[in-house]
């Protein structure tokens, strides 16, 4: 399969950066602050402070799992709206299972039961839609949104009528388990969220990026998403792999719940998902649905949002709503069109290449003496 | 009953309204997935018309005005440069959320509502006082309207083709373009009438007033099967579910979290076609080349 060329890659991002930026200029200007002391105080307070950079791990991984979801996803042409959803109910499932644990038990026994559990449940809210489109060919778009809500009601009720600890929207805590913060290694990152489920962030990341591109199962995926009919005259169950690829996009984005569950408060709350699996949507898109661009945006977007709230003292944080709004807008308006730019220009190259005679070289005149 | 035929109707305004751009838009071509957020767009500027001009009937032109101008943006990624529509419509969606909270502490400097605005009529719940709002004449002709130009103008006819085949609308000289480019502004025209309606109805703006509204809508021109009458009729059926639960809340039948769902719940099963299955118009977020 042909891969992509690198500035057909790397371009868009940096138009959508740009964008970006220019935006983010007028907003603080029409605030009355200068945009060179707001975007210094953004990465001194992401990346210039052990807290800040912490902070930054913590939504980065959340990030990086609902950004892959959608990645996979994509890769098998499909639309995951629904990372939100399965996000919430990942880490629901595990906070239910870690209720009904006995108390102390160790974290690396435990985990592959958490895991599962998040996973499961994950995949069950991504594979209906899966099943839908494989079974009827209802657009997973509209049902992955319809099932976003159906789910959040779902949870909200489930919630506030069993589970919840008086006057409060969340679980009772769990006591078996939980995993280890950053800071317990490292003493600067004290406060921040930052946690160990990073490492199965990467993990994950690492395998999403082996199933895709080295094994069967992953090149018929990819197969199906860039031409459905061609996948199905070369042998390949389509609807099969619509499914199953809805599924395992819930069951990672599922995962993704522990990070907040397992890592940092250790219940689950109602609303904790707050747009990850919206934002996992712009993930994998200025990550090029890769696996390695995925964890690279990831951290983009984590900063944005952290650096929201390092801003707040000068412009109000929901400028970084507005940025990263932006940087989804300009980044999907920007591929087609760089693509389109491109592919005239190789081929006006192309035609200069074939035509006879040839045109005169650029090249100066004096490098040939008579 | 009086009541409750009032309220369901009140409640089915922004439905109304939100849902007649959804028509326009995705029989057009172009997925109705920024209908939320061109709503909410919309009663902001509503807010702001209302507010500085004194007078709601700036508000609701500064609405429009405003719901346009964000079906122009919708416009511009995916008719001029053929971005992904859902890719923008979620991005439009997250962008006006944003915008609207930046805005608001930066017009009113509060993160959380606007002061209290001029609207239609100050107080009552009853038809009496529906009657007295203009706007909700202009809600229950939006479909209607929107049904007649699409099945019985030369426009709408057009329109048709270009949802339908846009190669085929082409090759007999149908500027496809420039209809997909009316659409999304007559779409976020009537979504962003929807949103001023919420604003003057609560004389407030308030953040994230929509609260899904939009996806409702949208949900209600796909039960609704992209059909004028039918789609006027999922709106209300809806509201009414809404309506019920609100008045039944004391007697704790149902939990309301289970009714939220019946929209959603439906539309997932109208699509699955069960019973009727509900299918797009054919070029509904294809890329026209």
């Amino acid at each position: 399969m042909k891969r992509l060329k690198l500035e057909e890659a790397i371009l868009p991002p940096v138009v959508a950066l740009l964008v970006a930026l220019l935006v983010g200029d007028v907003l603080i200007l029409s605030f009355g602050q200068s945009p060179a002391a707001v975007y210094r105080q953004l990465l001194e307070g992401t990346w210039g402070n052990a807290y800040g950079f912490g902070q930054v791990l913590y939504k980065a991984t959340t990030l990086t799992f609902t950004g892959l979801s959608v990645a996979l996803a994509l890769r098998a042409g499909l639309f995951n709206i629904g990372a939100e959803s399965q996000l919430a109910a990942g880490g629901f499932a595990a906070a239910i299972v870690g209720l009904a644990l006995p108390v102390g038990l160790p974290a690396l026994l435990v985990l592959p039961l958490y895991v599962l559990a998040a996973g499961l449940a994950g995949a069950v809210v991504g594979g209906i839609p899966g099943l839908l489109k494989a079974r009827f060919g209802a657009h997973e778009v509209i049902t992955t949104i319809m099932l976003n809500f159906i789910v959040l009601a779902l949870l909200n009720y489930l919630i506030s009528t069993r589970f919840k600890v008086h006057d409060t929207l969340h679980t009772a805590e769990i006591k078996s388990g939980a995993l280890p913060r950053l800071s317990d290694f490292a003493a600067p990152f004290h406060g921040s969220a930052a946690n160990t489920v990073l490492v199965l962030a990467l993990f994950v990341a690492a395998a999403s990026w082996w199933f895709l591109f080295r094994t069967r199962a992953g090149f018929e995926l990819r197969a199906v998403g860039l031409q459905p009919p061609a996948a199905e005259n070369a042998g390949v169950n389509v609807p099969g792999t619509w499914w199953r690829a809805m599924a395992l996009a819930g069951m990672i984005a599922g995962i993704g719940g522990l990070n907040y569950v397992l890592g940092y408060k250790h219940y689950y709350e109602e609303g904790f998902s707050a747009g990850a699996g919206f934002l996992g949507i712009a993930v994998a898109l200025v990550g090029r649905s890769h696996p390695v661009g995925v964890v690279i945006a990831a951290v983009l977007f984590a900063t944005l949002s952290q650096g929201g709230l390092a801003v707040n003292a000068l412009v109000p944080k929901q400028m970084v709503d507005v940025l990263q709004a932006v940087v989804i807008i300009s980044m999907a308006t920007a591929v087609p069109e760089v693509r389109r730019v491109l592919r005239e220009a190789g081929s006006a190259k192309r035609e200069a290449r074939t035509a006879w005679p040839p045109p005169r070289s650029p090249l100066p005149a004096s490098r040939f003496p008579q | 009953m009086i009541a409750f035929l009032a309220q369901t109707l009140r409640i089915a305004m922004p439905y109304l309204f939100a849902s007649a751009g959804g028509v326009v838009s995705e029989r057009a071509g172009l997925i109705g997935l920024t209908l939320e957020g061109y709503m909410l767009i919309a009663a902001f500027c509503a807010a702001l018309g209302s507010y500085f001009g004194g007078n709601p009937w700036l508000g609701v032109l500064a609405g429009i005005g405003g719901g346009a101008a964000a079906g122009l943006l919708y416009g511009l990624c995916c008719i001029r440069y053929r971005a992904n529509q859902v890719v923008v419509g979620i991005a439009i969606n997250l962008f006006a959320i944003g915008i609207t909270r930046f805005l608001l502490r930066l017009t009113f400097g509060s993160s959380s509502n606007s002061p209290r605005l001029p609207g239609f009529i100050e107080s009552g719940t009853g038809f009496s006082a529906l009657a007295r709002n203009p706007l909700v004449w202009l809600g229950v002709l939006a479909l209607p309207l929107v049904g007649w130009m699409l099945y019985r103008t030369p426009f709408g006819l057009r329109m048709r083709a270009v949802g339908e085949h846009p190669a085929a609308a082409l090759s007999v000289g149908v500027p496809v373009h420039r209809i997909r480019w009316l659409a999304v502004a007559l779409s976020g025209a009537l979504a962003g009438l929807g949103g001023a309606y919420l604003a003057l109805d609560q004389h407030q703006f308030t953040d994230q007033m929509t609260a899904g509204r939009g996806f409702i809508a949208l949900a209600a021109t796909i039960f609704g099967r992209w059909d004028p009458v039918r789609v006027a009729l999922a709106c209300l059926l809806f509201a009414a579910a809404e309506t019920l639960q609100i008045q039944l809340q004391g007697a704790q039948l149902v939990p309301s979290q289970f009714v939220e769902m019946i929209p959603y719940l439906l539309t997932i099963i109208a699509l699955a076609g069960v019973v009727a299955r509900a299918v797009p118009p054919a070029a509904l977020g294809k890329v026209n080349e």
